[in-house]
């Protein structure tokens, strides 16, 4: 893996005027190897944050453990690198503190499909306004190259010498059942098409999901740009976003062309802030603590 | 007047509503201005299975539920069979003589036979009622007011299942209490009338101090037997304007209180052991990030899924060991249900001081429990202090180190959402900007400097976590050692024995870690022959205390069967420890359910 450059944050500059993608460089050098492809990510964030309009402080960027989950210290906004698996959980919590924070979430295959899993499909079923990114490389690339829930039939890895001989899962077609209302692919490779993907996905009001084509360019030889560059291909301009049957059949497509772009966006649904009574005086971190004596008055008499 | 002391115990089937009246006998008690204290033995089965519920009554404030048992209220055969030996000479039973072919025989008690048939007018066959007919008949044999009898009833009934049926739960009360006025004699102990008091179980108890602490991110993933605090906060989000949420798991549970937290409420969770177990390395995390949190483990019966619905006090290591590696934390054991409303606010203001999470160690006989508080005694608004927080504006010119190194080791927090103080906090090791130190160049020097930053946070909490305390009289000959939910029953113990003309005192344990070693030594040093008292197998407190602070105790008594401490389990062990014997006295479990 590449030598860190440069280690220490960038003083945080009060941004003026518009800001742009520098504005949330945090000025620490990804320790990714050259050529990963989770440059191509960080860049599309960087410049779907800058073209959101907050400030820095707005933004929360949440991880779990990995390569591609070291990005929040990459990006100069609050951020969490939380333990392997949990950034949905913790994204959640830091959520419904706080509504008005733009929380976006980053990580990997195995981090959020694997040990993630059990947190991956239910936080889309409660429809949660969190942007998840997936840095799928159908790989585990901080513990050097084993086989992930989205390496593909056959593919050698540390782990799997004679071959994977499990079903990978299909996030995509997983995402459109479990409730996320708003599922899309990209391809580090089109990080133009990228940033408006994330972008789009922050404006979305629910759970926004973005399984990102990042080839890890050290461990999985198969899935390389080379191997996706032919092969993805911008779903169909007639696509109808708002149909779930339709959107399924194109997330099961496989092969010599991969789909990519928005599969399925639900505009109606009410995300699970805008269904919680309790945040109408805004975001729960700002509520004044404790309670009033005559509502503890008004306890005690329910217990005599 | 002595003091009055009284036991009901009422024994049936579950589903045979003898919660309702358990909750309504700990109601016309609380309204008469009489103290409880109620232990529920039951199963786990929602129907089927045996449930035992001991009440028990005084004039003066009680925390356990006593030794012998006055009156048992038999809802059906099997609870007569099984219960007619626990009356205490002078006692009573209640039972329904329509189920009963042979009068049971017990000629030291009173026999209160009631044909139900006849006192419900043959209304109600399927013996819905029967345990407020028999509640009717209990409550004049001990003096209660039939009025406040019927209020309660009303209260009960008449907003949830209507009219009619309030009014027959009338009728059958009504024919219970004056059958019994008619035909049995009244305890020769009555009912006094004082100030009214209010009463709660254990768990509502830490969610009603959750709520005053300013507590308003609550999450849980529900499990016996510390439901009853997610049904509290559940009940009363909308109106404290609390945020409570049920999750899918324990993992997501603790992180997102971890989340909830960092972004800047006061947040908090409870489960059991097996979902404490889950959550171990989120709380590592939360010592690692420096996010200060409140997790309540309920302990039941260990280990594995053990027993859902016993009591033990068999998770004191799990808690100390709780995650990988060494960071700072706060153990808690709340002594009894009212201490466990006030604990929650003192944790929280301790953890939001150091930045760290903060763990009460409840068991089942604490918080399904229920007693009796003066409703002038809750202190609805304690201190809160939230510590070294930023949350204002004010623009830093970009400076700001989210884990500086001080001298007390505690570091501002800037909560998210603040301008000019934008941070990354992380799991891996990291240096006073956030910056990681675990990966490529692990710096040893970098390592060693924010451990020890982290590390003096201890010295801090320690030093400011009052010793414990020794009660009784200075000149004892035996010293009983306990902590957590056994303070009560320990020390009528103790009482009793001294009574007894066995000299015995008591120093018991609220705040388990960190120890302060001095201060704590400075106690422990008072102790005549010690014996721990602790529900548990292989004495994890008397095993922490001696590595903490040297002290060995000399006798042990340990219960591990499930069922709480009775005092006169204690005082026989301490009668076969006294005169310095060494050695570890189990108790013999008498009433079993
Ligand atoms: C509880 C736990 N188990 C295992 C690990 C070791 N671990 C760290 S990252 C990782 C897999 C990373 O794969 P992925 O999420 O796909 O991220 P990538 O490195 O490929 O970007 C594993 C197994 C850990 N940190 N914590
Ligand atoms: S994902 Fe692969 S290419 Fe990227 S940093 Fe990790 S090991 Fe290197
Ligand atoms: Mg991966």
């Amino acid at each position: 893996m590449a030598r860190r450059e440069r280690r220490t944050r960038v003083k945080e500059r009060p941004v003026v005027g518009a800001p742009t993608a520098r504005d949330f460089a945090s000025g620490v050098s990804p320790d990714w190897c050259p050529g990963c492809g989770d440059f191509g990510v960080l860049s599309s964030l960087q410049n779907a944050y800058a073209k959101l309009g907050r400030g820095n402080h707005e933004h929360l960027t949440v991880s779990g453990i990995g390569c591609s989950s070291n990005l929040p210290g990459y990006v100069q906004t609050y951020g969490m690198h939380t333990l392997h698996g949990r950034a949905l959980a913790v994204a959640t919590g830091a959520k419904m503190a706080n509504h008005e924070m733009n929380v976006v979430v980053t990580g990997g295959d195995g981090d959020g499909y694997g040990i993630g899993g059990n947190h991956f499909v239910h936080t889309m079923r409660k429809n949660v306004d969190l942007l998840y990114i997936v840095m799928n490389n159908q790989i585990y690339g901080l513990t050097v190259g084993q086989t992930s829930p989205t390496s593909l039939m056959g593919m050698k890895t540390y782990s799997t010498p004679f071959g994977n001989i499990e079903e990978p899962i299909n996030p995509i077609a997983l995402a459109i059942v479990a409730g996320a209302t708003y599922v899309a692919r990209g391809f580090s490779g089109n990080p133009r098409q990228l940033a408006d993907l994330m972008y789009n996905g922050m404006q979305h009001k629910g759970f926004a999901l973005i399984d990102v084509f990042s080839p890890c360019v050290t461990f999985n030889k198969d899935n390389t740009f080379d191997f996706f560059k032919p092969r993805v291909q911008e779903l169909p301009e007639d696509h109808d976003v708002s149909d779930k049957g339709v959107a399924l059949e194109q997330a099961v497509k496989w092969g010599d062309e991969i789909p990519i772009g928005l599969f399925y966006q639900d505009t109606e649904r009410s995300s699970l802030e805008q269904m919680e009574p309790v945040l109408e005086n805004g975001p729960m971190a700002h509520q004044p603590l404790g309670i009033s004596k005559e509502q503890g008055e008004a306890i005690i008499r329910r217990l005599m | 007047m002595a003091n009055y002391d009284f036991v009901v115990a009422v024994g049936g089937a579950p589903g045979q509503g003898i919660d309702t009246v358990g909750k309504s006998m700990s109601q016309i008690c609380a309204r008469h201005g009489l103290h409880v204290f109620t232990y529920s033995a039951y199963q786990s089965l929602i129907r089927g299975g045996h449930t035992f519920l001991t009440i028990r009554i005084s004039s003066e404030p009680v925390a356990n539920h006593g030794d012998k048992i006055d009156l048992v209220i038999a809802l059906d055969r099997n609870s007569l069979e099984k219960h007619l030996p626990h009356v205490a000479p002078g006692g009573a039973i209640i039972y329904n003589s329509d189920d009963v072919k042979q009068a049971p025989e017990r000629e030291d008690i009173q026999l209160c036979p009631i044909s139900y048939k006849e006192l419900s007018d043959n209304t109600d066959r399927k013996k819905l009622m029967l345990n407020i007919c028999m509640f009717g008949v209990a409550l004049n044999m001990v003096g209660g007011d039939l009025a406040v009898l019927e209020d309660i009833i009303t209260l009960t009934f008449l907003k949830r299942k209507g009219q009619a049926i309030t009014d027959a739960n009338l009728a059958v009360a009504r024919a219970g209490y004056n059958h019994a006025a008619a035909h049995f004699n009244p305890f020769e102990a009555q009912f006094t009338k004082q100030e009214p008091l209010a009463f709660v179980d254990g768990n509502s108890a830490m969610a009603m101090g959750g709520a005053a602490a300013g507590v308003k991110f609550y999450c849980a993933y529900p499990m016996s037997p510390s439901t009853g605090v997610l049904k509290w906060m559940a009940d009363n989000a909308r109106d404290l304007s609390i945020m409570v949420r049920q999750c899918e798991d324990e993992i997501s549970v603790i992180n997102m209180v971890i989340g909830a937290a960092h972004a800047g409420c006061r947040a908090m969770c409870a489960t059991s052991g097996g979902g404490f177990a889950l959550m171990t390395e989120a709380i590592g995390s939360a010592g690692m990030m420096e996010i200060p949190i409140v997790v309540i483990n309920v302990q039941r019966g260990g280990p594995s899924t053990g027993l859902p619905t016993k009591t033990e006090q068999g998770d004191l290591w799990q808690l100390l060991g709780a995650s990988q590696g060494d960071f700072p934390k706060i153990i808690v054991s709340p002594t009894s249900i009212m201490d466990g409303f006030d604990t929650i606010p003192e944790l929280f203001n301790l953890v939001d001081k150091f930045q760290c999470p903060g763990m009460v160690l409840s068991d089942l006989t604490l918080s399904m429990g229920f007693t009796t508080f003066a409703p002038e005694s809750v202190n609805w608004q304690p201190k809160i202090d939230r510590g070294e927080l930023i949350t204002g504006a004010a623009q830093t010119n970009g400076d700001y180190l989210r884990y500086q190194i001080t001298d007390s080791g505690i570091s501002p927090r800037a909560i998210p959402g603040t301008p000019g103080h934008v941070h990354v906090v992380a799991t891996d090791d990291h240096d006073e900007d956030g910056g990681l130190i675990s990966d490529e160049f692990t710096n040893p020097h970098k390592r060693r400097d924010i451990m020890d930053k982290r590390q003096r946070k201890m010295e801090g909490i320690a030093a400011q976590l009052p010793p414990p305390t020794l009660e009784g009289p200075e000149d004892a000959e035996i010293t009983l050692i306990g902590w957590g939910s056994t303070h009560s029953v320990i020390g009528e113990a103790a009482q009793q024995l001294t009574e007894a003309g066995m000299p015995t005192n008591h120093i018991h344990f609220k705040w388990l870690y960190p120890i302060d070693e001095d201060a704590v030594n400075a106690v422990l040093d008072k102790a005549a022959h010690a014996v721990v008292v602790e529900c548990n197998y292989t004495g994890q407190f008397a095993r922490f205390l001696r590595g903490e602070t040297g002290f060995k105790a000399a006798g042990h008594i340990r219960k591990y069967d499930g069922e709480p401490f009775m005092p006169h389990h204690i005082v026989e062990g301490a009668q076969e420890l006294f005169g310095g014997k060494v050695g570890v006295y189990v108790p013999y479990q008498e009433i079993v359910v």
